[in-house]
């Protein structure tokens, strides 16, 4: 068993053997990777030391005081929340020795390429077509609100092998190379001016066999891996009081008294409540993850946070009358990050919008606790057992 | 006893105006352009104001106008918020048109009513009928300053008529594309419309009557979401059936439905007391303003939310919705005010 003060010590030997002041960052990194020090958790070989994944914080922590540079997990956060889970649990050892080193250092960029104009809240009713020549699968189809595709190497993908069969039955699970002649990827503008997303238009993409995750067929299974960390990831970060939407609102409540009003105050403090309370669920879940009892509450994060934020920003917007009246700037950009919080309020308020679809929409969460968590039956289904071709659209 | 119906004609208005737009300014094609400075469409203008004489309908025949009243202009504004179109309608054709009419002065009046000029009141986008004008240089936030051809400004000593080209006009980015807002510096120079007494009490009547006005626009709003919607999630399917069968979905749009009756009634009754000069018009303004702009809003977010991931995009044109109705609730006064204004009205004083 690997504890706190063996990785303190593999960490000590890593930086004796690395100085990170004379070391290139990318050299670092995969010295970090080789020595098990990259995700702690994962399996000797593969970055980690099959240590307890709470311990990960000791070697940060240990790292960033000594100026070693790090992965800058944001860049790269669909690399290391969704495909790495994925090709961890369903990968051969081939394809995890091949993807996971250079998609932890950054050398190389994932994307998802999951949802699909017709297949939103349905993913399973997605339609891109995956056809078997030998060796090889031709891919064709449509993808869209795909992040970072204008700067990744590679994609997971989920294509549709046999529509004969139920919808859930007949996907597979593929890793895509978005250098292939057959990949386009075009700028998908939202309501906020900018592009954060793209369409991805796939025609005749190859992609040989060796590059398929999971077994034909599965890949609806291999998703939810996927698709459970997404959510982890939206809904999971560590905020402070007034991190987040209420801290804007509340710094210009009390810097500027002139915007105040009584209906406004009472509005304010209602939301100030909500969001602290928020905060304390999000703390109370994450202990108790850490005492070894996850509770259901996590499902209910995102609810409460896309909620919020759209509360928030929209009486923000109010609050600044005359000025809530403008917008930064409407220039289309492809920034590489996404941005929640920042900018303007207008720019808050639109953003915003969209937390209550991205990442499962809040209706389709809603149903998961229903059903899930509270035991509903679910609503009587015609879908489940009727061929993919035969499906409405 | 107020009239909250539609008469025959105020539906053959309502005809002519949604066909003109259905022609000319469909939103569907409003997103490819609508940052060229807010779309401004000089031809779709003429025909609205001038050939179909909607900028005159508050304007007394005898001065060049309709000698129709504020009911029919509410029905123009129901159209042109159902279409978000990018026209300075609800500013010249109400605002400065009921400024200029309370202040006596028929004859700008009229050339606004014949579609030859357009005129702004030079105050804050967000002034509602309780603001008092500030003698500043500048004014930011006016909407529709820079396709005005006059500036209608309050001094100290009145109210000026300045030309546009003797004034600096500054575009500002508005969260609403299809409403451009400028700052506007007009100290010198112009024409002395009326004296200080008679200016704000008129500035007092042309935000009123924007306000009571804009009620309708937002109705309007609020119409078009309810119907996108409705429209949208019967033809979208996921999960093997309409999105739109889903009962927690359907009961948003039965409530939106009733927010949206109950919309009209408002909007309809703030028109009509606008008409008729009735004494309960600052209050029926109050009423609609509170509950229409919470409509439209409401309205437009649950179409971008029902809508999913279209919605949220650009190309798609409920976003301009969204971003018309977000701007609407701030515009002629916020929901705090018009709730202070009404508080005063009815007698339900605030706790000490």
């Amino acid at each position: 068993m690997t504890d706190a003060t063996e990785l303190l010590r593999r960490t000590r030997d890593l930086l004796a053997a690395h100085p990170p002041a004379t070391t290139g960052r990318t050299d670092f990194l995969k010295a970090r990777f080789d020595a098990g020090l990259a995700w702690v958790h994962y399996p000797e070989g593969l970055g980690g030391l099959d240590a307890p994944r709470s311990l990960q914080g000791v070697v940060d922590t240990a790292l960033a005081e000594a100026g070693a540079p790090d992965n800058d997990p944001r860049r790269i956060g669909i690399g290391l929340g969704m495909a790495a889970p994925t090709i961890l649990a369903y990968g051969t050892e081939e394809q995890k020795r091949r993807f996971l080193r250079p998609l932890w250092v950054g050398e190389e960029v994932w994307c998802q390429l999951f949802s699909e104009p017709g297949a939103g809240s349905d993913l399973a009713a997605l339609g891109t077509r995956a056809v078997r020549e030998g060796d090889t699968w031709v891919v064709n189809g449509q993808k869209v609100w795909t992040s970072s595709a204008h700067v990744a190497r590679w994609a997971i993908l989920i294509a549709r092998t046999d529509p004969d069969l139920p919808k859930h039955r007949g996907i597979t699970y593929f890793l895509c190379d978005m250098t292939d002649p057959g990949v386009e990827v075009r700028p998908l503008r939202q309501i906020t001016g900018e592009a954060e997303f793209n369409e991805v238009f796939l025609t005749d993409v190859r992609i040989p066999d060796a590059h398929r995750l999971g077994e034909v067929g599965d890949g609806w299974k291999v998703a939810q891996t996927t698709l459970n960390n997404e959510r982890v990831a939206i809904g999971g970060a560590r905020i402070p009081r007034e991190g987040g939407m209420i801290g804007p609102v509340s710094r210009t409540w009390r810097e500027r008294p002139e915007l105040r009003s009584h209906d406004l105050h009472q509005r304010l403090l209602d939301l100030w409540v909500d969001a602290e309370v928020a905060r304390l669920t999000g703390e109370r879940l994450r202990q108790q993850l850490v005492a070894g009892q996850p509770g259901p509450e996590g499902s209910g994060m995102k609810l409460a946070f896309a909620r919020l934020n759209q509360a928030i920003s929209g009486l923000e917007v109010e609050l600044l009358g005359e000025e809530g009246l403008l917008y930064g700037d409407w220039t289309m950009r492809r920034p590489e990050h996404v941005d929640f919080t920042g900018r303007d309020a207008g720019y808050r308020y639109l953003r915003s919008k969209g937390n209550s679809i991205e990442g499962g929409t809040s209706e389709v969460l809603l149903n998961i606790v229903a059903e899930r968590v509270l035991g509903l039956p679910s609503e009587p289904r015609n879908d489940k057992d009727v061929a993919w071709k035969d499906l409405a659209r | 006893m107020t009239d909250l119906l539609y008469s025959e004609a105020e539906g053959d208005l309502r005809a002519a105006v949604r066909s003109l737009l259905a022609d000319r300014a469909a939103p569907a094609g409003l997103t490819g352009r609508v940052e060229d400075t807010g779309a401004h469409d000089a031809a779709l203008w003429q025909a609205l104001a001038a050939d179909m004489g909607a900028a005159g309908l508050l304007v007394p025949e005898k001065l060049g106008g309709q000698g129709a009243s504020h009911r029919e202009a509410a029905v123009v504004l129901e159209e042109l918020g159902r279409a978000v179109t990018p026209v300075p309608y609800l500013t010249s054709s109400v605002v400065a048109t009921e400024t200029l009419l309370a202040a006596g002065v028929g004859e700008l009046a009229g050339e606004l009513a014949g579609g030859r000029k357009v005129a702004v009141l030079a105050v804050p986008l967000s002034a509602g009928p309780g603001h008092d004008p500030t003698a500043t240089a500048t004014v930011t936030g006016v909407a529709d300053a820079a396709r005005a051809d006059v500036l209608l400004v309050v001094r100290p000593d009145g109210l000026y008529a300045v030309d546009a080209a003797d004034a600096t006009i500054v575009p500002q980015t508005p969260l609403d594309l299809t409403r451009p807002l400028a700052a506007v510096t007009a100290d010198g120079g112009g024409t002395r419309l009326a004296d200080a007494g008679t200016a704000r009490a008129a500035v007092r009547r042309g935000l009123l009557a924007g306000a009571g006005l804009l009620a309708s626009e937002q109705l309007g709003v609020a119409e078009w979401c309810l119907e996108e919607t409705v429209r949208h999630t019967r033809e979208r399917h996921q999960f093997n059936r309409p999105v739109g069968s889903f009962q927690s979905l359907k009961h948003r749009m039965a409530q939106l439905w009733l927010e949206v009756v109950n919309a009209r009634a408002a909007a309809r009754n703030a028109a009509d007391a606008l008409a008729t000069g009735s004494p309960e018009a600052p209050l029926a303004v109050a009423v609609a303003q509170v509950y229409c702009s919470r409509v439209a809003v409401h309205a437009a977010e649950e179409c971008v939310q029902l809508h999913g991931g279209i919605g949220m995009t650009w190309e798609h044109p409920a976003h301009l919705y969204l971003k018309r109705a977000k701007s609407d609730q701030i515009a002629l006064g916020s929901a705090g005010q018009h709730k202070r204004a009404l508080a005063d009205l009815v007698d339900l004083p605030a706790p000490a």
